[in-house]
């Protein structure tokens, strides 16, 4: 996912000397093997039999912490929302709002785009995830599919660049309607500023000398 | 036409004639608008408003007092919240996210610490104590969370006296969690890994008393609005959204139990310890204001079960810890009052500095560093007086979060204003708005 | 228009000074603009237990041009400065500004793009009130405070003088940075 070099930090090892020397990297999860435990099998099952072609559209499939998450390409991402809420056996009903998350070390796959679903009928919960490339923001709306993900696309756009194809309006929401940039991206500052006192200035938090 | 009058400037548009209003004669207004046989007038109920909940702009297409479009502009409180975890540790993040829905303060810090212990795998190992005492402050926050949803929305009606009964009664919740907390509002309580320090002694005799007394006047309010004739016509059938239409917005929490379906976190997916209390989910089937306003009513029954439940675990479980045993995670807040204040507590002190090199060190690592999550991601919910209070938490396997976002119920909920209130009047959409609760810090967050 | 106009010098004036002062004080009507977490607290305080009416303050007046007392309670994003100006300015003249909470004093634990960092960037405060989020009955000793403030209110000539010593000593003021703190 990322790699923090430098001052302390430590893992594993628990060394702490720093200064510079240090290279971590995170773990880059790959596919997870079947079977994945609890409902997340029927799931997959009950999609595959409803989506044929449904194992193009993955690319992979991430059961961690007691949640399946599956990550599909965006050319799938309606057809699949779609058959996950009308199968019978599925009948993923609500979906829980859009979420965006920047990862601007994972080249070509830069933003992406996380809708947690809910079955109140089967009581089961699941994660989609779409990667997009900051080139090319753009995936479909699923606004048709859940009409609650209006707002919550709307927000995705504002604050991350992610373009949604097909919603009714995209404008702002949170900020205001001129403002430049899209905050919560990685490369966008926090924004703060020095704080003064009698004597001595305090840095804005993201200048502050801090550990990671 | 007048364009020069110095109160309706109008300008004209490929639209129209646009007038903008600040102030001035109505009278002259109405009389140009008729004469240019329009008959659309668009209202802003703007963000500084006393009926709007908060920060809310409700942008209305009027025909007389028929409201044919309504919109919601939100934004006004955004804060930046979820950016600004991303700087501070992950306990730090405890005291950012409980001013997001500042009304449920517990319920967001539970969510969070959810989240994180679900990322640390320690979920198995929060001790039953501090599960017992989140669950206590998680009720309590619930009654006062209601009382300003009923006090504030009878007030916009035109009730005034309910929400002096209804702030009486949260002060009394309020004088609880300052003597378990230190603060009335807001107050990064719960921790990950438990919560920060234990109920004090005579805790659960007061909180018993205290329920013992809203018990009691609940009835105030009850008598006052429920079966009162005028409250009923301000309420039935206003702000109607049925089943289809809730679970298409991601309608969750009393909305949506308003609408017949049953559907409560605390039962269906229980977190805590919730499925060792007995309590009844209460739902109506009317999907209208006055339905939404019982269920609220009688939660607060169902919540005081829950508390005096707690408080019989309470007294059992006494003297265990209330924070995970694992030291590189605890929090350490042995704290306790002193003459300048809250602080670490004497003992604790005397052991970090002269007895234990171990004690020392993990207080030092963990106020200054914090403590390490595996990579990974998450998402935990809590049932909020609201709805659904997810929270998505991304980790990349350091001290500071990569990711939090929050998916707060009032975001989706207010999403429904348009639904209640097209077709009605300008007064309804007041009642509607006041029955879905919506709290702006966590619509903007 | 009105009082200002028609004021007296000297003795004469200290008397009508006296009067107005006592006058506006007791009956100071807050303008709602609770934004946050600290309009809760606003709310509390024009509850029953700290009872605002005690100083005539239980009408919180949602038209600005009926209010004396703005009390901006809460964060004030960016979105929300040009409203909270917007309502000030609508305010008729005697006003005063509350900042109330640590958001609304200094920007307060959210140092960042969305907030102003501290009302004072947009509207002229009068008193600064800590507290995340201050109790109600700092709020009360904030009013209070204020109503001292306002009793003793120069008018006419001698608040032409005041307003003169004031300026003189803000642009004779020593920087915060240059002031000595704790540690300097």
């Amino acid at each position: 996912m990322s790699e923090n070099i430098g001052m302390f930090g430590a893992s594993g090892s628990g060394d702490t000397s720093g200064f510079g020397g240090l290279v971590r990297s995170a773990a880059n999860f790959g596919s997870s093997e079947r079977p994945y435990g609890s409902y997340f099998d029927d799931v997959a099952d009950e999609l595959e039999r409803a989506y044929p072609e449904f194992s193009d559209a993955i690319e992979k499939v991430i059961v961690d912490r007691g949640e399946l998450t599956l990550h599909i390409k965006r050319e799938k991402l309606f057809e699949t929302a779609m058959k996950l809420r009308d199968t019978e056996s599925l009948l993923f009903e609500v979906c829980l709002g859009v979420n965006g998350v920047h990862y601007p070390e994972d080249k070509n796959r830069e933003l992406h785009a996380v809708y947690p679903l809910l079955s109140m009928t089967h009581n089961r919960r699941i994660r989609l995830e779409v990667s997009v490339p900051d080139s090319d923001p753009h995936l479909p709306s699923l606004v048709e599919v859940w009409a609650g993900n209006n707002w919550h696309e709307r927000e995705t756009w504002d604050m991350f660049g992610i373009i949604f194809d097909g919603h009714p309006g995209l404008t702002r929401i949170l900020m205001p309607d001129d403002w430049p940039g899209h905050p919560q991206r990685k490369d966008y500052p926090l924004g703060g500023i020095p704080i003064e006192y009698k004597g001595a200035t305090v840095p804005a938090p993201s200048e502050r000398r801090s550990y990671r | 036409m007048t364009l020069h009058d110095a109160y309706a400037s109008a300008t004209e548009t490929t639209e129209g004639r646009v007038y903008s209003v600040t102030g001035g004669d109505w009278d002259s207004l109405v009389t140009e608008i008729g004469q240019t046989k329009e008959e659309r007038v668009v209202v802003n109920m703007g963000p500084q408003h006393p009926s709007t909940h908060g920060v809310l702009r409700l942008i209305l297409e009027l025909e007389g007092e028929t409201i044919t479009e309504a919109r919601a502009g939100i934004g006004y409180l955004h804060t930046g919240i979820e950016k600004n975890t991303e700087y501070r540790t992950w306990t730090q993040g405890v005291t950012f996210v409980t001013r997001m829905d500042y009304l449920a303060p517990i319920f967001n810090e539970t969510a969070y610490c959810l989240g994180v212990e679900k990322l640390l795998g320690i979920t198995n190992d929060i001790p039953e104590r501090a599960s017992q005492i989140r669950v206590l402050m998680m009720e309590l926050n619930r009654i006062s969370s209601h009382m300003v949803a009923l006090g504030t929305g009878a007030l916009e009606l035109g009730a005034l006296s309910p929400m002096i009964f209804a702030f009486r009664e949260r002060e009394k919740v309020l004088d609880v969690f300052e003597m378990v907390s230190g603060l009335r509002m807001n107050m990064a309580y719960v921790r990950p890994g438990g919560v920060a320090q234990d109920l004090p002694k005579g805790a659960v005799a007061k909180i018993r008393e205290t329920v013992k007394e809203l018990r009691h006047n609940f009835r105030d309010n009850e008598k006052l609005l429920v079966g009162n004739t005028i409250w009923m016509m301000r309420t039935k059938g206003i702000g109607y959204l049925d089943l289809a239409g809730c679970t298409t917005l991601g309608i969750t929490g009393p909305v949506l139990r308003s609408a017949g379906m049953p559907w409560d976190l605390r039962k269906t997916d229980p977190y805590c310890g919730y499925e060792g209390y007995d309590f009844d989910v209460i739902t109506t089937d009317t999907c209208d204001v006055y339905g939404r306003f019982l269920i609220r009513m009688q939660e607060l029954e169902q919540s005081l079960r829950i508390i005096e439940q707690a408080c019989d675990k309470l007294d059992k479980s006494e003297g265990q810890p209330v924070m995970v045993a694992d030291k590189k995670i605890a929090w350490p807040s042995q704290l306790s009052v002193g003459s300048d204040g809250m602080g670490n507590s004497l003992e604790h002190i005397r052991e970090i500095m002269g007895t234990s090199m171990e004690s020392l060190i993990h207080h030092f690592k963990l106020v200054t560093e914090g403590f390490r999550v595996p990579a990974g991601q998450v998402y935990a919910a809590v049932e909020s007086p609201r709805g659904e209070t997810g929270v998505h938490l991304v980790s990349d396997g350091g001290t500071r979060p990569y990711r939090v976002h929050f998916r707060e119920p009032s975001f989706n909920n207010l999403q429904a204003t348009s639904a209640m209130a097209e077709g009605g009047m300008i007064a309804d959409i007041i009642g509607a708005v006041a029955s879905i609760d919506p709290v702006m810090g966590g619509v903007d967050r | 228009m009105g009082l200002e106009e028609k004021l007296p010098a000297g003795f004469a004036l200290t008397s009508v000074e006296k009067l107005a002062g006592y006058m506006r004080k007791n009956s100071l009507w807050p303008a709602t603009f609770g934004l946050a977490c600290c309009a809760i607290e606003m709310m509390a305080f024009g509850g029953g237990r700290y009872d605002a009416a005690r100083f005539g303050m239980e009408v919180f007046r949602a038209s600005p041009r009926q209010a004396d007392l703005m009390i901006v309670a809460g964060r004030v994003s960016n979105k929300m400065a040009p409203v909270l100006r917007q309502i000030y300015d609508q305010m008729a003249a005697p006003k005063w500004v509350i900042a109330m909470g640590a958001c609304a004093s200094s920007g307060g634990m959210f140092n960042n793009y969305a907030i102003v960092q501290g009302v004072d960037h947009v509207v002229p405060v009068d008193i600064y009130l800590p507290g995340c989020p201050p109790r109600p009955e700092m709020l009360m000793d904030a009013i209070l405070k204020l109503h001292e403030h306002i009793g003793s209110e120069k008018l006419g000539v001698n608040r032409e003088q005041v307003i003169r010593e004031v300026e003189a000593a803000a642009l004779a003021a020593k920087p915060t940075h240059q002031l000595k703190g704790l540690l300097t």
